[in-house]
């Protein structure tokens, strides 16, 4: 009995850390930079290149920091639940144009909306670096003393908005 | 007649040999310099081999023709100018990226299953093969047979001898 047995639950442990393995996805690299703070930027708005917007400024208040740009197809995915976010007032929501052509980018924004209370220009993908992006789009929750409490990468969805990212916001708020 | 012809022939000659200048008007340009400095690129080459990409996960950075990587070659480029040591460098991406971005990543709680895992499942199978050896083993000892038993085997070992035989 036992010479059938061990094969059989030998197959089973197998099977089941292949099983878990393929409910993991690969994409999500665990991000170092959670809890810690959030790299500092001085960037030129996209809307008024001449205005510089600094990290700094948002002291003092929870945010998002969503990275975005005109070439991202998932970022249009996401686009509309950004717009109903902005909306709804529960969060300010600055957006990092990563990599973009500012006309291209304003085009855009014209078309789908613009959620964003700022949105400011990283050419060259230098802040992005600072941010760790790999995969555009990605978002991060930074709480009032400026550090990165949660990062989302990859569009984020109706569910990651409910579960996670809005109760975080709501529960950083309450934050001195 | 014949001249006309001659002419014709002579004319197409000089055409054709016209033609092969054509190659020489400068269509080649200088190569483009792979790298402006080759130490550099060296150096960068040789950090860039050992670092994943982290868009296309299983390959190098140094290999990798992702966006990516060319910005983090770029970024690592410019540290090398602005002389920046090798472990400050790969510092400087694993603050940024964790240790995902490393091929070689460090002995620590989080890795140790990484590191040690195929040691202690070989050292498993070790101890079971030879648990399994020696069962075995115990097993071709304990058959011994009697002298009747053997007498027996022997004859109707004889008897499929003379069987076949026939």
């Amino acid at each position: 009995m036992m010479r059938y047995l061990i094969p059989l639950f030998a197959f089973m442990i197998l099977a089941a850390f292949l099983l878990v393995g393929l409910s993991l996805n690969p994409r999500q690299v665990p991000s170092p930079l959670i809890d810690k703070p959030a790299p500092k930027f001085q960037l030129n708005q996209l809307h008024e290149p001449d205005k510089i917007m600094s990290s700094d400024e948002n002291l003092g208040k929870v945010w998002m920091l969503n990275v975005w740009a005109s070439w991202c197809v998932a970022c249009r995915d996401e686009h509309p639940l950004l717009v109903q976010l902005a909306k709804s007032g529960i969060v300010p929501i600055y957006g990092l144009n990563y990599k973009d052509e500012r006309n291209t980018a304003l085009q855009w924004l014209k078309r789908f909306g613009d959620p964003y209370a700022i949105s400011i220009i990283d050419s060259d993908g230098k802040v992005g670096i600072d941010y760790g992006v790999y995969g555009v789009p990605e978002t991060y929750v930074i709480d009032k003393k400026g550090i990165i409490r949660h990062k989302q990468i990859g569009p984020v969805t109706v569910d990651s908005l409910e579960k996670t990212i809005i109760p975080l916001i709501k529960e950083l708020q309450q934050q001195v | 007649m014949a001249r006309q012809l001659n002419r014709v022939v002579s004319i197409t000659g000089f055409v054709l040999l016209l033609l092969l200048l054509i190659p020489l008007t400068g269509w080649s340009k200088e190569a483009i310099p792979v790298a402006e400095d080759l130490e550099i690129e060296k150096r960068m080459l040789a950090l860039t081999m050992d670092l994943r990409c982290l868009v296309c996960q299983n390959e190098p950075i140094s290999d990798s023709r992702a966006e990516f990587s060319n910005d983090i070659r770029r970024e690592i480029r410019e540290q090398i100018k602005a002389n920046k040591t090798d472990e400050e460098i790969i510092q400087f991406l694993v603050d940024r990226y964790g240790d995902f971005i490393l091929y070689n990543p460090p002995v620590k709680s989080t890795t140790v299953m990484l590191w040690f895992g195929p040691a202690i499942l070989f050292v498993i199978a070790l101890g079971a093969l030879i648990v399994h050896l020696k069962r075995r083993r115990v097993q071709i000892e304990d058959i011994s047979l009697s002298q009747e038993q053997l007498e027996a085997a022997e004859a109707l070992l004889d008897e499929e001898k003379k069987g076949k035989n026939v």
